[in-house]
């Protein structure tokens, strides 16, 4: 027992390296209290390197660790470069944004809880036990709160933080009491052994039923899925627009991530695994994959109805990522390898296009104060090429060439119409019609209205040059996307599947 | 690799030119808006000469449709090529371009548009810079979806038009261009999903032996799509005439009705025709409308014969309803520019009713009736420009008497009208005639009918041209000078077209024959079951 878990160790160790991290991001606050804004975020930025060399070395690791608790594999690899990524952007973001500068003068806690998050994030991504499950969710649910409400002096900030407190408290209340009727049912934790139960059909149905509604609801309040999307506008308008875009990639994917794992290791067939190669057998008798493809139609139909209305940007783009997050459910409905690759996939192209959209969206608010669609007519003429920017993250965001969001969606649609959903590829590729309105209203403002001000707002050459990198694969990887397509494919692997 | 330059395909070239203009665009500095205007000029009139390079190299005894080997200046490479793990197959998607006697009159098209369209926007008064590089990124996305034989490549250059169409529209178009922007991105975007949806059942119904590996794999090979021997037996649009493959069509239908536009899908077209500048209405009738006619022939009959031949009479019906519903909004309108609109409508009315007819006639009729409506709805559009130009104001009953005022304006004007009827002598007679014939054979009332059309179209041309150039001349446009020499420029090349087309149709109905041929039989055999033979 001590010697697995001593060996364990051996495969947590960008965790550590983060933790360590963290720490010494919070440390900074006593050592130059308030004075350095930057310091800690060198640190967090170091961190998130650091970790990443070590995430880097565990390619192609298939191990389950710590007696079953966390697995390190190529699924949860994937999702960790990811969560990587996103945290080093952020952390950059971060350094420019007017917003926390003026707001607040905790920097040191703001980057700590941003590698906070993210350690919750990896592990949500391998918890492979209901325990390490609802552990890794509120370590990254309760970074949240704290980092959405960052902005103390702004009233809609607090209003956000509480939101999300009550419906965080509540949703993850009623995945508890899911986990509990589990563990009745099978007397264990572990995945693995749950699906072991379920497969010797022994459990009753209709509690099993309630159960996976119930495990639904919290991580679908994770991944903001309606019904359960409540707090979503109301935290992404109130919080600081780094902390907003940081929870709409990490947070989103983190809980997509456990998502997916949950129900392939616990509800599939492993035994009839190998006679259809790729296709899972759904559990017997219950068809919840109807449930989630409800819940897929309901998520993308009424983020985007609801987003045709918003004035505000963010509250835009946060039922965009509420509708996006209908989107990559369809690639879950399949059940398929493919609907699952599709899916990791338009992670990829979710991260580049949301992540830049965001941060342009905070550089308008920099330097024009504003956060209203009207306020960015005439962008086109006084910032020409942030307005061209977030016309690429946004024309990506509807999934039309030369952007690599086609890229994305094809596969998803690729994977329903092998799979026979046609309804549903029809269902979204009309949601993909109405998001186009949405998202040619802030073009439109930028470039057919005529501006209020002839003078221009220009950035200085590492803004431009952040807007660059983002932007550049949105367009380039469309042209070429072989090497995410094999890499999305490997990372399906999952330990103890194939 | 015989027709390159340089190393690079002829069709590389007249597809990528554009692209290559855009970059030297957006490098000019900004403020000097002629070095833009010419750059713009010279990439159009250098495809215009690969495009004539190509059509002199072009050898009319080749079929094409299905058949590779009947393709012509082909150029192949693998674009996306991933082995793929076991539970996924081979991905691959070629950079596959060539042409056969359906493409190439499209090619010239484009070509010639796009060079008059620079000449057509010369007067552009703000963002040259951005103007000129969107309209050099269009071109290439038309003259792309005319050469691609890739159906994802296809799919692209499809989509990549609408961005700059929308700009375009939105940024230098009329008082309600917002409007019609919009309303023409939503439009053309709803179509596009649908032919995605149909592309990627195509290609999970679709496997080839993979030359390379021997292994079955899918592919986007729009020649390979229309081999029924390649359906996997159990696949969605396996076999044939079943449901999904029906359904499948009226997707597809859907996607290309839109742009072409085929009532009840055009009221885009009025908008976006009348909100658009002069330039872009030019390339939207002449080029843009005919992208639905050539996605219907180039994959709709070919890939789905069985359930072309069962919607060939619904099909001359909805031709019908085009010819005369859109000769009738033409009569009823006073905007001079909502007239050329409609009659458009009106005009690629008759295409449907010839391809629909689905003989060598009709076919011939429908696709050169493509061509030559492209050519004379250009220079209508031209001649709209001209006079909004120096009036501001296109209501026909505003004017009156500009015969005597613009004697050269009205003797070019009077050429595109006539050709618009379809005088004998002007190409347009020579395209509805077959198209009607071709119509006759197959659907004798439906052409019957659709004559009426006939009637209706010489009807409004003639009102038109009485109410703006006979009658008194209003004192308000005593000034008006005649055509300038830019304009000519724009204009004469097209009236020669016009005329030669007239005089000599031969010239582009004989390296089309050998490809329509083979696609009327195409289709009849493949799609009455018989397996189709080379």
């Amino acid at each position: 027992m001590a010697q697995t878990i001593y060996q364990s160790f051996g495969y947590v160790i960008p965790e550590t390296v983060l933790s360590i991290f963290f720490i010494l991001t919070l440390l900074t606050a006593l050592i130059k209290k308030g004075r350095s804004r930057h310091l800690p975020a060198y640190i967090a930025l170091a961190g998130f390197v650091v970790a990443g060399v070590f995430v880097l070395e565990q390619a192609g690791v298939d191990q389950l660790i710590f007696n079953g608790m966390y697995a390190v594999d190529p699924f949860s690899w994937f999702f960790k470069i990811i969560f990587l990524v996103t945290g080093i952007l952020i952390v950059v973001f971060s350094m420019q944004s007017r917003e926390l500068a003026e707001g607040s003068t905790k920097y040191s806690e703001y980057y700590s809880l941003i590698i906070s998050l993210t350690i919750g994030a990896f592990f949500m991504a391998g918890a492979s036990n209901l325990l390490m499950m609802y552990l890794s969710l509120e370590l990254v649910s309760i970074s949240s709160y704290i980092l959405s409400g960052f902005t103390k002096e702004n009233p809609r900030a607090n209003e956000a933080s509480l939101k999300y407190v009550i419906y965080g408290a509540f949703s993850s209340g009623l995945m508890l009491y899911g986990i509990s009727i589990l563990y009745g049912l099978t007397g264990s934790l572990n995945f693995y052994a749950l699906n072991q139960v379920f497969a010797s059909g022994t459990a009753p149905q209709i509690t099993v039923l309630v159960a996976i509604v119930l495990m639904l609801v919290g991580l679908g309040y994770k991944i903001s899925a309606v019904p359960f999307h409540f707090w979503t506008p109301d935290v992404y308008e109130g919080a600081p627009v780094t902390v907003t875009a940081f929870l709409s990639v990490t947070s989103k994917a983190a809980g997509f991530a456990l998502l997916i794992r949950f129900f392939k290791i616990g509800f599939i067939d492993v035994a009839a695994q190998p006679a259809v190669a790729g296709m899972w057998e759904i559990f017997r008798g219950l068809n919840w994959t109807d449930i989630i493809a409800v819940l897929s139609v309901l998520t993308m139909t009424v983020g985007n109805l609801v987003a045709l209305w918003q004035t505000n940007i963010k509250r835009l783009l946060a039922y965009s990522s509420i509708a996006h997050a209908g989107y990559i459910l369809m690639g879950f409905v399949t059940l398929t390898d493919q609907g699952i690759s599709a899916m990791l996939m338009y992670f990829v192209a979710y991260l580049l296009m949301n992540l830049g959209a965001f941060y342009i969206v905070m550089l308008v608010a920099n330097k024009y104060h504003t956060e209203d669609i009207d306020g960015y007519a005439g962008l086109g003429y006084r910032s020409p090429y942030a307005a061209f920017a977030l016309a690429v993250f946004l024309f990506s965001l509807t999934g039309i060439p030369p952007t690599f969001g086609f890229i994305g969606k094809l596969y998803l649609f690729a994977a329903l119409i092998k799979t026979n959903y046609i309804w549903l590829a029809i269902v979204g590729v009309l949601n993909s019609v109405v998001s186009l309105y949405y998202y040619a209203k802030v073009v439109k403002s930028m470039y057919l209205d005529l501006p209020k001000e002839e003078t221009k707002v220009e950035f200085d050459f590492g803004t431009n040059l952040m807007m660059t990198i983002l932007m550049v694969p949105n367009l380039a990887l469309m042209l070429y996307f072989t090497p995410i397509l094999s890499w999305a494919e490997q990372s399906v692997r999952m330990f103890g599947l194939h | 690799m015989q027709y390159q330059f340089l190393g690079i395909g002829y069709l590389t070239w007249i597809t990528f030119l554009p692209v290559l203009g855009m970059a030297v665009v957006l490098l000019i500095p900004k403020g000097n808006s002629n070095a833009m205007k010419w750059t713009a000029l010279a990439v159009t009139v250098l495809q215009l000469v690969v495009a004539g390079l190509i059509w002199i190299n072009f050898k009319s005894a080749l079929t094409g449709i299905n058949d590779p080997s009947g393709f012509q200046f082909i150029e192949k490479t693998k674009w996306i090529d991933l082995p793929g793990v076991a539970w996924f197959g081979h991905v691959s998607i070629n950079y596959y371009l060539g042409i056969d006697g359906l493409s190439l009159p499209m090619i010239v098209l484009t070509a010639l548009i796009s060079f008059v369209g620079v000449i057509a926007s010369w007067n552009i008064n703000k963002s040259h810079k951005g103007y000129f590089a969107l309209y050099l990124l269009l071109d290439t996305g038309m003259m792309g979806v005319f050469v691609a034989l890739d159906m994802f490549l296809f799919y692209v250059f499809w989509e990549i038009m609408l961005l700059p169409m929308y700009f375009l529209i939105g940024i230098w178009g009329g008082p309600r261009r917002e409007y019609a922007a919009i309303k023409f991105f939503l439009y053309t975007l709803l179509g596009s999903v649908l032919i995605l949806l149909v592309m990627l059942a195509l290609y999970f119904s679709v496997s080839v032996k993979d030359p390379a590996t021997g292994q079955m794999m899918h592919t986007f090979d729009m020649l390979a799509m229309m081999n029924p021997q390649n359906y996997d037996p159990n696949s969605l649009l396996g076999g044939i005439g079943t449901y999904w493959r029906y359904v499948a069509f009226i997707a597809l239908f859907i996607g290309f009705a839109i742009k072409v536009p085929i009532f009840p899908f055009h009221t885009w077209l009025p908008d976006a025709h009348v909100e658009a500048p002069t330039a872009i209405s030019v390339i939207l009738a002449g080029v843009l409308l005919k992208m639905g006619t050539y996605g219907l022939l180039r994959i709709s009959f070919p890939i789905f014969p069985d359930a072309m031949l069962k919607f060939a009479f619904p099909l001359a019906i909805l031709g019908f309803i085009n010819i005369v519903y859109g000769a009738l909004c033409a009569m009823a309108q006073t905007d001079f520019k909502k007239i050329i609109a409609y009659s458009s409508i009106s005009h690629m009315g008759v295409v449907l009713l010839g391809i629909a007819a689905l003989n060598s006639q009709g076919m011939a009729g429908g696709v050169f009736q493509m061509f030559n409506h492209g050519v004379v709805t250009a220079m209508l559009f031209l001649i709209v420009g001209v006079i909004y130009d120096r009036a501001h104001t296109r209501g026909v009953n505003d004017f009156g008497g500009l015969a005597n005022q613009m004697p050269v304006y009205t003797g070019i004007m009077t050429v595109a009208f006539f050709a618009a009827i379809g005088l004998p002598g002007l190409n347009e007679f020579v395209s509805e005639l077959f198209s009607y014939l071709g119509a006759f054979a197959a659907f004798r009332w439906v052409a019957i009918f659709s004559s009426i059309g006939i009637v209706l179209t010489a009807g409004y041309m003639l009102w038109t041209l009485q109410r703006v150039f006979l009658g008194q001349l209003p004192d308000k446009w005593k000034g008006l000078p005649d055509v300038n020499g830019r304009e000519l420029v724009a204009l004469v090349p097209l009236m020669v077209v016009v005329i030669v087309l007239g005089v000599f149709p031969s010239i582009m109905l004989h390296p089309m024959n050998a490809t329509l041929n083979h696609l009327v039989n195409f289709v009849h055999s493949f799609g009455a079951g018989m397996t189709a033979a080379k």
